[in-house]
């Protein structure tokens, strides 16, 4: 894939929206969170998501999240998959009750004119089997595109949320290509310079990962390994949830871990329908186990910690 | 005539799912009026409304109080101990008997209890019936948010209620503290409205809303898409493919509703239709339009939600074109990509896709209907052996493409268009692009040969192979569809008039699995009852085909005779001889099993003697059952000749019953003619068993 940025722009180029959203959520009372360190699938993984919707805390927070679809992988040959990318993730607790005016509030700020424009919330339920949570609400539509995930959750790793979180999902490339007017991914005006000046596009960036992840993702991750590896990160999680008193935060990462490399070998297509279940079942299985630690923990229970005894 | 208010309810909320709008809107007005009602209030016209924000409804013509009333109870008789007395005035609230009636009654004198009850005001009844009829209503899918217990399909943030002019004192209690007044205050469109809008009365609500920009009525929406629709076609020469449930579902998905035209790239026109019409109308919620040819043109339609500027519409279908574009984009490589190789080369790769853990790949299965499909072809007229095999083999190859990866709708369909870019016949193409069909009771049902016999071979091998691991459908789950697979083997059966031997079908699959376990006689009942559901709308009674089911010793596997069979009984029960022949059956019947049952179970009922027959009635039944012809013409297959020999049985048998005495005194005479009726129920039985019939 060939690529050219086409406009220089400071005011519309990817790092400065991402930089908007950021601080209309601060303002909104989110505390700002930067990327989690894990190879998550969708932005909802982070814990700041999944383990802080469970309690009945205040939680507002908002981050920015890479997110690995390793089926969605195209050799950067499609200029509208990748494997690689990033979504914007909002989650505030409980759910404000002019929560769709503060989203409609967030385009504004990447300049789109909502009277120029046709947002629309089309009905759209949302579950994630993996993490035993569900909710209802919209993809919001913004002419004729889907721009955003709008959540009401429900229920987080089999535990009825309450009060009720609002969780938003913004993909970021798909939001920021049709504000720049840009066709093609790589093309996105990254940082606003001219490309004679130095300046980067998205390509620039990415397209070299794009292609060596996808090949890593369809033919070299090596299956036996990563079998074997999911079983590692399963009897860590499990040991680690066995400890008196639970050690939710890194259990949770190993369910993440788990989850990933679920993720790596169905896009190797070495899991078959009927094993896919029972692979869905065991990393559900952990993230319930998880979810349960952190609801009695100091966190889920909107505590400080009491200092831990440690064993010399 | 009693002073009268109208009612007005209207629910705003966040958006509410198109499909769900209009059943909410019919049950709660309908909820409400029952409950005003119940309350002893009579009601006048009901309007309903409903958009993607709003649920509303007026009633009209509601008396503003109930109309008062008296309750009576009956006390102690005059003269009643004092104990009684006490218990009765202490029940009704009553100081002395001085406050109740002495009245006469046919018993005596009895002490009545009079009270008068003072109607209350609908004003004071309706805040509990609102908030009740609400709190009671339930959605397909709801949820709760905030901090609030109380569950609606989304957030609910304003409830106007409205009686004439006044705000129904009340509120709707959301849990936690939290709750909803009701009031005057509604909202307007979202982006073309100016916020709330405070409802003068019930009569202008419509008008109110169209003021903020929201057009209330479904009726109307629908109304102003579908012309704006076919006017913005004929602008462009075209003509709008016209779609009911699209247009009632973007008719939910808008408030202001305009319409905007976009165009498809030219390019992407080579791509098959189904793609392009999948991408527009599923994923899009676009109509498609058709110049006047009839092929695809290379326009779309949206629904855009709001009043705007001119150049904001040109914006908007710029950015709708750019976002189908990046859509058919990936269709135009999948359909590229997909050509490069012959469908007959992507059959290898079926073997690594998974049918069922128990029975095997998709290429197992699409190595056995090759074969099946070549069988059946022998009994299909004008379908050609060689052709059913080749056809039945490339069926599934299209499940390894990219086209249906992103579109598995497309399965069969794509799979035609492969077939022909690889050259294969045209027969061959339609018979895979149909294979699946008919899918329930009002799909299309193949009709050409080749179609059939794979089409025949895709289910029967299905339901061959579920019956073998014990997959059943039980109850309500049937996770294969084997139901629906039935029903398609009983329509392209009987409505192509096929005629095929379903057990040796059977057979002929179970040796393809590899082993012979005979499901066929189990597999066909269930066959025979979803020909039951089947026939039905063709008002064949469920009992007949039962009747026809039943007869004989085995099973008739041939459902085309079944039909005709099922056919020729329906002329016969509405006919005299039938009811009567009916009548002499069930008698026949009766005796024969009232002896069984006397004999507890022991009855032996031997061959007729004929030299034991007394009465001429006796012989003239048995000679009648010797000279029936309704076997031969049964093999015939002369269905009505055949119910016309046993409608010649109804005079013997009424004889019979009227003059012969079967509990007759010499055991010999009474087992001969328990054996005479036997040899009668037996004649029946095997054209038709009469026992089965209901009423």
């Amino acid at each position: 894939m060939t690529f050219q940025k086409q406009k220089a722009d400071k005011a519309t180029c990817f790092q400065r929206l991402v930089l908007n959203l950021q601080t209309y959520w601060a303002e909104q009372g989110c505390v700002v969170l930067q990327p989690y360190d894990m190879e998550v699938g969708a932005g909802t993984f982070h814990p700041a998501t999944t383990l802080r919707s469970i309690g009945d805390t205040i939680w507002n927070a908002a981050y920015v999240q890479p997110s690995r679809r390793p089926t969605d992988g195209r050799y950067g040959a499609n200029p509208n998959r990748l494997q690689h990318y990033y979504q914007f993730q909002v989650l505030m607790k409980p759910s404000p009750v002019n929560a769709q005016a503060l989203y409609l509030g967030s385009l504004e700020v990447l300049g789109i004119d909502l009277q120029k424009h046709d947002v629309r919330f089309v009905e759209d339920d949302w579950e994630s089997p993996t993490l035993g949570a569900w909710g209802l609400g919209w993809e919001i539509w913004c002419d004729g595109m889907e721009v955003s995930q709008f959540t009401y959750f429900q229920q987080v790793g089999g535990i009825d949320c309450n009060p009720v979180p609002l969780e938003l999902t913004y993909g970021l490339e798909r939001l920021i290509m049709y504000v720049q007017g840009v066709d093609n991914v790589y093309e996105l005006d990254w940082d606003g310079i001219p490309t004679e000046q130095g300046g980067k596009c998205y390509g620039d960036v990415f397209l070299q990962a794009e292609q060596e992840f996808s090949a890593y993702n369809f033919e070299h991750a090596d299956t036996e390994a990563l079998f074997q590896h999911f079983k590692d990160a399963e009897a860590m999680s499990q040991h680690l949830l066995s400890q008196t008193p639970p050690l939710s935060l890194p259990a949770y990462d190993q369910t993440m871990k788990a989850s990933h490399l679920f993720n790596l070998l169905d896009a190797r297509g070495v899991i078959s329908v009927t094993e896919r279940q029972a692979y869905i079942g065991r990393v559900r299985a952990l993230a319930k186990g998880c979810a349960e630690a952190w609801a009695d923990s100091p966190g889920g229970r909107g505590e400080q910690p009491q200092p831990m005894s440690v064993e010399v | 005539m009693s002073a009268t208010e109208t009612l007005l309810i209207d629910l705003f909320s966040e958006e509410i799912p198109a499909r769900m709008q209009k059943g909410a809107a019919n049950d709660l007005a309908k909820s409400m009026a029952d409950a005003l009602k119940a309350e002893g209030l009579s009601v006048g016209a009901v309007d309903v409304w409903y958009a993607p924000r709003h649920i509303a409804l007026r009633i009209a013509d509601i008396p503003v109080s109930q109309a008062d009333r008296s309750e009576e109870r009956r006390g102690p008789r005059e003269g009643a101990p004092e104990q009684a007395v006490a218990g009765f005035l202490t029940a009704n609230g009553l100081a002395s008997l001085d406050q109740a009636e002495l009245r006469e009654t046919p018993k005596g004198n009895f002490y009545f209890a009079v009270q008068h009850i003072k109607g209350q005001q609908t004003l004071d009844l309706l805040p509990g019936l609102i908030e009740k009829s609400i709190r009671d209503f339930t959605w397909p899918k709801s949820m709760r948010w905030g901090r609030g217990s109380f569950r609606w399909v989304r957030p609910l943030h304003r409830i106007v209620a409205l009686f004439g002019n006044s705000v129904v004192p009340g509120a709707l209690d959301l849990g936690n503290g939290e709750s909803i007044p009701f009031g005057r205050e509604t909202e307007g469109h979202r982006f073309s409205g100016s916020g709330a809008i405070a409802l003068s009365n019930p009569a202008t609500f419509e008008d109110q809303l169209r003021e903020g920009s929201v057009v209330v009525n479904p009726t109307e929406r629908a109304e102003t898409i579908l012309t704006g629709a076919r006017q913005a076609a004929h602008e462009v020469g075209c003509v709008l493919i016209e779609d009911a449930g699209l247009l009632s579902e973007v008719t939910g998905l808008v408030e202001w509703p305009t319409i905007v035209r976009g165009q498809i790239p030219d390019r992407f026109m080579a791509v098959p239709k189904e793609v392009l019409v999948l991408s527009m109308k599923e994923h899009q919620k676009y109509f498609a339009l058709q110049q006047p040819d009839g092929t695809l043109a290379p326009y779309f339609i949206t629904v855009a939600d709001g009043k705007r500027e001119a150049e904001t519409f040109s914006r908007i279908a710029g950015g709708n074109e750019r976002v189908l574009a990046a859509r058919l984009s990936d269709a135009e490589f999948f359909w590229n990509q997909d050509r490069r190789d012959a469908l007959d080369t992507r059959v290898p790769a079926l073997s690594s896709i998974v049918f069922h853990a128990k029975l095997g790949s998709v290429g197992d299965r699409s190595d056995r209907m090759g074969p099946l499909a070549a069988w059946l072809s022998s009994h299909i007229t004008g379908a050609d052996r060689d052709a059913a095999r080749s056809a039945a083999r490339l069926s599934k190859a299209d499940l390894t493409t990219g086209m249906v990866g992103e579109f598995p709708e497309l399965q069969g369909v794509m799979g035609a268009y492969y077939a022909t870019h690889d050259g294969e016949d045209a027969a061959i193409a339609q018979a895979i692009s149909e294979h699946y069909s008919p899918l329930g009771p009002n799909d299309n049902c193949p009709s050409a040969p080749l179609s059939v016999a794979v089409a025949l071979a895709d289910k029967i091998d299905a339901l061959v192979g579920f019956w073998r691991i014990d997959e059943k459908p039980t109850g309500s789950k049937d996770p294969f569809a084997l139901r629906r697979a039935a029903l398609g083997v009983v329509r392209l059966l009987v409505e192509n008039d096929i005629r095929i031997p379903l057990v040796n079908a059977f057979r002929e699959a179970e040796m393809l699995y590899g082993g012979n376990s005979d499901v066929s006689a189990d597999l066909l009942g269930f066959i025979a009852d979803r020909m039951k559901v089947t026939l039905k709308d063709r008002g064949l009674r469920h009992d007949w085909i039962a009747a026809v089911f039943e007869a004989g010793a085995s099973m008739d596997d041939d459902l085309v005779r079944v039909t005709k069979r099922v056919e020729a009984l329906r002329d016969f029960v509405g006919t005299d001889s039938g009811t009567d022949l009916l009548a002499g059956y069930r008698r026949a019947a009766n005796i024969l099993r009232a002896e069984a049952k006397k004999a507890k179970g022991a009855l032996t009922v031997g061959s007729v003697d004929a030299s034991l027959f007394d009465e001429p009635a006796e012989r003239a039944l048995h000679a009648a059952l010797a000279g029936s012809k309704a076997g031969e013409y049964l093999a015939a297959e002369d269905f009505g000749a055949t119910f016309g020999e046993l409608a010649k049985l109804r005079a013997p048998i009424d004889d019979f019953f009227e003059s012969v005495m079967v509990n007759a005194d010499v055991a010999a005479a009474r087992e001969n003619r328990l054996a005479l009726l036997s040899q009668f129920l037996g004649s029946v039985d095997s054209v038709v068993r009469l026992s089965a019939l209901e009423g």
